[in-house]
């Protein structure tokens, strides 16, 4: 993975020791709330219900050993023992003190980590597939340019005051596992006719309040010209994108009510001025690539005799290897699926003897290196075969191996009205009361893929617009209800999902749910999964089922 | 009124002329839209002209002027608003304007930075701060990853 070299140390360093001052201005009273607001942001700090929340970066999701005992060692430190994962691929702690946080910037630069634009109206973590560099349709590893963007968007002196926030998606593979298509950027790796590999560039997508797919805007897009298209692209929305409205801001409007011909003609006329100014430079891209090379992987059989022998003699060994492990593309090896949703618990939380727990497993297993997934798992990627039995065993121990990835109780939720001073209602506690439902696994995977979202309101961080099952709580009356939407993804066939029908009570959720589940397990043909059926049948069906006896 | 310019604090004052204000002897500066409709009287006076651009003005709409032009001046409001940076970036990169752009209004010592970095060589603050200490903003980062209006190289043409 990346390692910075003194250049990149030392602009960390030098944020970290600018926010120590920034803090202190402020709490002597020197800057105002409303000028602290946006400097504390753009380092991640908001300010919350019960706490500070400090968000903390994990470009593309990757981390190494050394970095998950430092997050480890600040849950315990200076939170209550655990962090909460992310669909940003980043990880966010809900209980440090204001005063702590110029501390656990520099604890966090000491291991090559930072805070830097995890909020704010800025240009925001580059988000990557989970499974760069190993995965089977793979065309190329994204996280060169993820890197590259990374550095080029790091306090860009152009771009931090933008009209809202900003989040580019990058994804080389053919099933896109990185949604690119709800980003404000998504750069998909393609091949063109000459067989030359550059970017499908799309605008405009996003989640929130205004649910919207984005729309390519360039089919192909040479490699060189990365930063000139960013540029443009960014220059366009920060000069035209709105700034009368906050719920009006992201560019998905801007692009919108201009028109993609319109915004498009806009970027690249923009683009031609600048491009050849600012070609990616050859020799600065092969010194970031080398950082993502294949590992030392070992020569070794695809087929394994002992972990057949243990996938025919132990059943429980063998829903966890179905479930929560993926195909490599070097022989002999599999990525490995961290479960982060034992039923009950907050999905996407960790503690800090399970961070320990886990760098330790990452040194021996996995070249010391793991992923933040967006549906808020984590992934050793480069596990041996011969050893998933051993890595299995382990992660039991440490409540992270429940065989659950893909299925219904892998939700994503936000944390909800029980941490953010945004909700209007709780989402962890519902996550958990449809965990409930299945008291046997039998069940669970007789449903197959079904990817549940939950937010707690419209802003949507629950991603619950491109859940196959979506469900929004809002406010009624000062009550918690929940509206139900079908057939939403974020993955290629990306679309948003349809409305059930009137919002139901906190308490009837999993009763709505369970219906919705047996109507797919009534319609459903042959091995299609629900998705499938919802996009197959339409929602009549289960809104018939679901409001029946209302 | 105090002004920072080249990184050194500057004597030389200029009077911001509000759109009804009659001209004064010395430098003025007047609105974009002013500007457009009494240019060629305002070119006849001896003094040094600027012309302040609100966050909405295009700073395209002085193209053809910008050899008459002594000063341009990005008025922020609120800070928040970022389209000065780019307004910024246009007149040095695509208009080429060798002049004079001052920041002033509602700006952080926090931007200061940044303002440099994209053109603004000049800034107009409050008689109370402390100059010494805005002039440590200039000097908060000594990595700058991207190229910009400036002279700071980026990091990977050091490498």
């Amino acid at each position: 993975m990346y390692q910075y070299d003194h250049y990149d140390q030392t602009l960390v360093n030098e944020r970290a020791a600018q926010f120590r001052e920034q803090t202190r201005r402020f709490l002597a009273g020197e800057l105002s709330e409303d000028q602290f607001r946006p400097l504390r942001l753009m380092n991640g700090l908001y300010i919350q219900r019960h706490a500070p929340m400090l968000r903390i970066a994990i470009p593309y999701g990757l981390l190494s050993s050394r970095q998950v005992r430092m997050l480890a060692h600040i849950a315990r430190k200076y939170d209550k023992g655990y962090g909460h994962l992310t669909t940003r691929q980043n990880i966010q702690y809900n209980w440090p003190r204001l005063e702590e946080v110029p501390d656990i910037l520099d604890d966090l630069a000491s291991v090559e980590m930072h805070a830097i634009q995890t909020s704010g109206n800025c240009i925001r973590n580059t988000t990557s597939d989970h499974l760069a560099g190993v995965a089977v349709d793979e065309l190329e590893d994204p996280r060169p340019y993820c890197e590259i963007i990374r550095q080029w968007s790091t306090l860009h002196p152009e771009f931090s005051f933008l009209p809202r926030k900003f989040k580019i998606a990058v994804s080389g593979s053919q099933r896109d596992r990185a949604a690119t298509q709800v980003h404000d950027i998504g750069l998909q790796l393609v091949k063109n006719a000459q067989g030359e590999t550059g970017f499908e560039v799309l605008v405009g997508g996003g989640l929130g309040r205004t649910p919207i797919i984005g729309v390519v805007i360039r089919p192909f897009l040479e490699k060189a010209h990365l930063l000139s298209y960013l540029e443009a692209i960014l220059r366009v929305y920060n000069r035209y994108g709105r700034r009368d409205n906050k719920y009006k801001a992201r560019i998905k409007i801007l692009v919108k009510e201009t028109g993609p011909e319109r915004f498009t003609a806009m970027v690249e006329d923009e683009w031609l001025k600048i491009r050849d100014g600012m070609l990616l430079d050859e020799g600065e891209l092969q010194r970031v690539s080398t950082f993502f090379q294949p590992h030392d992987y070992l020569e070794l059989p695809s087929k394994e005799a002992g972990l057949e022998q243990h996938l025919l003699s132990n059943a429980e060994f063998a829903a966890w290897y179905r479930r929560n492990t993926v195909p490599h593309k070097v022989a002999g090896y599999r990525a490995v699926i961290l479960s982060l949703k034992p039923h009950g618990t907050p999905p996407g939380d960790m503690s800090d003897s399970q961070m320990d727990a886990v760098a330790d497993l990452m040194d021996t297993y996995s070249f010391g290196e793991i992923r933040v997934t967006h549906t808020q798992n984590l992934v050793m990627a480069d596990v041996r075969q011969d050893q998933l039995f051993d890595v299995w065993a382990r992660l039991k121990l440490l409540e992270l191996a429940t065989p659950n990835v893909g299925t219904a109780t892998d939700m994503i939720t936000c944390p909800g009205l029980d941490f953010c001073s945004l909700a209007n209602a709780v989402s962890i506690p519902v996550a958990n009361a449809i965990q409930a439902l299945f008291d046997s696994y039998d069940y669970l995977y007789d449903l197959g893929d079904i990817r549940i979202n939950i937010s707690g309101c419209m802003n949507g961080c629950g991603h619950h617009t491109v859940g196959h099952i979506g469900i929004l709580g809002v406010d009624k009356k000062g009550e918690e209800w929940y509206q139900i939407t079908l057939g939403g993804s974020s993955s290629n066939d990306a679309s948003l999902g349809e409305r059930l029908g009137p919002s139901v009570p906190r308490d009837e959720v999993p009763a709505v749910m369970e219906r919705i589940f047996l109507t797919y397990r009534d319609l459903r043909e042959e091995e299609e999964n629900f998705l499938e059926t919802v996009r197959r049948v339409g929602i009549q069906p289960f809104q018939e089922r679901v409001y029946e006896s209302h | 009124m105090k002004v920072i310019k080249n990184g050194q604090p500057e004597e030389k004052s200029w009077t911001h002329l509000a759109d009804e204000e009659p001209s004064q002897t010395g430098p003025c500066t007047v609105s974009l839209a002013r500007w457009l409709q009494e240019k060629e009287e305002l070119l006849k006076s001896p003094n040094a002209v600027g012309v302040r651009l609100s966050a909405a003005d295009a700073p395209e709409s002085l193209a053809t002027d910008l050899d008459a032009i002594s000063l341009i001046v990005l008025d922020m409001h609120p800070f928040t608003d970022g389209r000065p940076f780019t307004q910024a970036r246009i007149l040095r990169d695509k208009l080429g304007y060798p002049g004079e752009i001052r920041a002033r209004g509602d700006f952080l010592r926090d931007q200061m930075f940044f303002l440099s970095r994209v053109g603004v060589d000049a800034f107009e603050l409050p008689e109370d701060v402390d100059l010494q200490d805005r002039l440590k903003a200039f000097e908060e980062f000594t990595v700058t990853y991207q190229a910009a209006a400036d002279a700071r190289r980026p990091v990977y043409t050091l490498r």
